[in-house]
């Protein structure tokens, strides 16, 4: 089965050389059936490595631990869900799982236009190509995740026990499916580029690609976050750590795209920068995947071990210099179309908010990069933590959502000041009675949040004026009721009121950043049973100590050997608000230095922590056991050197018995925060809003606005 | 493995074989020259070509009905006076009826 497997990746690599040669021939000498033989090449390689992908599964499945990375990341006591999705918990099985969605997502993309852009697309396909040669040779020269060992182990080393959490598991396919659902824009991007056509067929092939890149991208990130939430033991959503960041940067280009591109659209103008974008985001994407991988990065993120560095930052090199050639060759062809009829316009907004976006990236990549290359250059360790980004991030993160609210109500190429003061008024009044509101009800004053809220309700006035006056426009036309006429706007204008919708989203998730990072309540101390602590409005008590053992209680499928933990009442002004039961699990270390019960528990343990969660709070807490307590190590201790491995489970059993009826004090950290929930309700708003932007209209209803559409346009100059 | 590779062999050499079939079916109607296959080859191009610009101009006129949309909705929105609506309205339906006279040139060529 390994030899299946590594033979499919070689034929991969043939099918892409192949396809490249192909696509540039055809393109080059006219010969229609080379370009679609190398088009149809991007499938056969989607066929090959979906072929490959079926094989590792299996292995893992069934639990075949010849191979390397299934006796790395997986044991028989892996529950089958975390076993299928072990197979990208490696750094070659990520390297597949890469290969393979970008395969994917190329074939889709080519399938979509391969009636259009045949010069364009021609050489995307080269590029595209290039990208699944690439990764395909770091696994046949350098990562082969068919690597096997003979004779095979009889058990694997299990799952990462932090990887234990479903919201892990769809994180890396979502996250990957972004980074290389960018590689299609920037390979179109580059085919436009080479082929001297970055027009309006190029901007219609890619504009779906581009927001399926940040939607998932997005969505990837924020589980994440709310991984690192849920399951690390310490209640942040967000580190500024540099694989973060990484995934953040293309995001953020991303979005200013998507922007700008309406502009080009509209207006052919910023041909350049749109076009150096859709470069660097790409290219982004690849640096993103480069640091986790390239071994210079010491993270929860990062594959430790092999290091990868070398070919990425190649492939990084070129790519640059490529974008850089290529933009300047063809600045002729890049010109401007029109110019800004007036600064007061949605196009100077979307201009502004295109170099806040940009300059945030900046920052992040300045604080991301710098310190690595600093400590590369002088060897010694620096770093840039969350402070420093907090610090320039912020203000213009407040701009961003200013913005964000002033660009609905602004009119396309012009505006007049009395319609100005017109449409602004309402969403400023909205933003004053949340001020009013905030400060009457004595939230404490936090100048930054309280800026961020108050720009949040003017967000949400400026977008719910549109929506009110469309459907009153609506209803004037049409005579629909109220809801009806909501729907029919939405579903006429989707990318318009999608957009808004995203808005929303966005504006919510940063009430909940703003709200959770300027009014935390947090407390570490250690308590004993019997013992309370008040952390803000909040008193938690702790009842008693629990413990559990696999594998007859381990409902949660952590895989601990032993998990200890606390029952804490949660009260508010005397009323009973929650009980929670925080825990960490000591997993095997298989090291038999620890001795027969020390090995049990003598792996890295791992904090389940234990939440409240509610719209207007979260109640956090985590335990940390004091397993190094005397009493405890005497019975590991004893049981070392009495029992052997096959018995130790008695001593564990031992352990869990003394430390339920003579508990040590335990360390405990608690929080309480705020509007952590609207962090997570803004991201499901946004990803709503960009699929209603994204959804085409059905192609009925487009063939019906496209007639009436040209008789209008006749009639009105006509009239005119 | 050789179900795979067979599969993959079939999938992208269809367009070669398709193309070796076309051109041996025309040198058995003609010549057997390779001065015909050049010439196919060549007013290929030229409909590529055309074809090209079509789609160009599709793409062109699709945007401009929408930006036609987007400022009447503006308008009843109350983003824009009437006075600039009914001039940006005007000019692009003026712009959107250049497209269509292009688009109608082009089919006339191409018929």
């Amino acid at each position: 089965m390994a030899g299946l497997g590594f033979a499919c990746l070689v034929l991969a690599l043939v099918v892409c050389v192949y396809g490249i040669a192909a696509s540039l021939y055809g393109v080059r000498s006219g010969r229609v059936e080379f370009s679609e033989s190398g088009r149809r090449s991007v499938y056969a390689l989607a066929l090959v490595l979906t072929a490959a992908m079926a094989v590792l599964e299996v292995a893992f499945l069934r639990n075949d631990f010849a191979f390397n990375t299934v006796a790395d990341t997986s044991s028989r006591t892996t529950p089958s869900f975390y076993r299928a999705a072990a197979v990208w918990s490696s750094q070659e099985g990520s390297l597949l799982l890469w290969a393979w969605l970008m395969s994917l997502w190329s074939s889709l993309a080519l399938f979509l236009t391969r009636k259009r852009l045949r010069d364009v697309a021609a050489y995307a396909t080269a590029i595209m190509l290039g990208f699944g040669g690439f990764f395909v040779s770091l696994m046949v020269f350098y990562a082969n995740p068919f690597a096997t060992t003979h004779p095979a182990p009889p058990e694997g080393a299990g799952l990462d026990p932090l990887l234990r959490f479903p919201t892990m598991m769809i994180h890396p396919p979502m996250l990957y499916s972004g980074y290389t659902l960018c590689t299609i824009p920037l390979a179109f991007g580059m085919g436009a580029l080479l082929a001297r056509r970055v027009d309006a067929d190029w901007i219609k092939a890619i504009r779906r690609f581009a927001f399926a890149a940040w939607l998932f991208l997005g969505a990837g990130i924020l589980l994440g976050a709310r991984w690192s939430y849920s399951e690390l033991g310490w209640g942040g959503y967000w580190g500024w750590d540099a694989v973060e960041n990484a995934s953040l940067m293309p995001w953020l280009t991303g979005t200013a795209f998507l922007h700008s591109l309406m502009i080009q659209e509209k207006r052919g103008m910023l041909k350049v920068w749109n076009v150096s974008l859709v470069l660097a985001t790409g290219t982004l994407a690849i640096m993103g995947t480069f640091l986790v991988r390239s071994g210079i990065l010491n993270s929860i993120h990062a594959f430790g071990g092999q290091t990868l560095g070398v070919p990425f930052v190649v492939l990084i090199a070129v790519l640059i210099a490529g974008s850089i050639y290529l933009v300047v060759s063809r600045r002729e062809m890049l010109r401007s179309e029109h110019r800004l009829d007036s600064l007061v316009s949605r196009e100077s907004m979307f201009l502004l908010n295109n170099l806040v976006l940009v300059g945030l990236c900046f920052v992040i990549f300045w604080g991301t990069y710098f310190p690595l290359i600093s400590e590369a250059l002088t060897g010694q360790e620096a770093s840039v933590g969350p402070p420093w980004f907090n610090r320039y991030t912020v203000p213009l993160a407040l701009i961003l959502v200013l913005l964000s609210g002033i660009a609905p109500v602004i009119a396309w190429r012009r505006a007049t000041l009395a319609n100005f003061r017109r449409n602004f008024t309402a969403p400023i009044v909205c933003a004053l009675l949340a001020l009013v509101a905030l400060l009457a009800a004595g939230i404490p004053e936090k100048p930054l949040a309280l800026t961020m809220f108050c720009l949040a309700a003017f967000v949400l006035g400026s977008v719910g004026q549109e929506f009110y006056r469309g459907a009153r426009a609506r209803r004037a036309m049409a005579g629909e009721p109220l809801a009806l006429a909501v729907l029919a706007l939405v579903r006429r204008n989707r990318r318009r009121y999608g957009g808004y919708i995203v808005h929303v989203g966005i504006a919510v998730l940063f009430v909940g950043v703003a709200a959770s990072s300027s009014f935390q309540h947090a407390s570490e101390l250690a308590l004993s049973p019997g013992q309370s602590t008040r952390v803000g409005a909040y008193q938690i008590r702790y009842v008693r100590s629990t413990a559990t053992i696999t594998p007859k209680y381990d409902e949660a499928h952590t895989g601990s050997t032993l998990s200890l933990g606390a029952l804490l009442d949660v009260t508010k002004n005397g009323r009973h608000v929650a009980t929670l039961d925080p825990s960490e699990g000591f997993y095997a270390s298989g090291e038999a230095s620890q001795g027969s019960v020390g090995s049990l528990i003598g792996g890295q343990p791992v904090s389940h922590v234990a939440m409240d969660a509610g719209f207007t709070r979260d109640v956090w807490t985590a335990i940390q056991p004091d397993i190094e307590a005397p009493a405890l190590q005497r019975i590991v201790k004893i049981g070392n050197s009495t029992l052997p491995p096959a018995d130790a489970i008695v001593a564990i059993v031992a352990l869990a018995h003394a430390y339920v009826t003579h508990p040590p004090q335990a360390q405990f950290h608690f929080i309480v925060s705020p509007l952590i929930l609207w962090i997570w309700l803004g991201g499901a708003i946004v990803v709503g809003g960009a699929l209603i932007a994204i959804w085409p209209a059905p192609s009925v209803v487009r063939r019906r606005v496209a007639v009436r559409s040209r008789a209008r346009a006749v009639r009105g100059l006509a009239r005119v | 493995m050789l179900a795979l590779v067979g599969l993959v062999v079939l999938v992208v050499g269809a367009p070669l074989r398709r193309a070796r079939r076309g051109d041996g079916s025309r040198l058995g109607a003609s010549s057997p020259s390779q001065p015909a296959a050049g010439v196919e080859r060549s007013s290929r191009r030229e409909h590529d070509a055309l074809q090209a610009a079509r789609a160009e101009l599709e793409a062109a006129r699709e945007a401009k009905y929408r930006e036609i949309r987007d400022t009447e909705l503006d308008y009843r929105t109350g983003k824009l006076s009437r006075d600039d609506y009914q001039a940006i309205d005007a000019d692009l339906r003026a712009e959107a009826l250049t497209i269509l006279d292009r688009l109608e040139r082009l089919s006339s060529t191409d018929a």
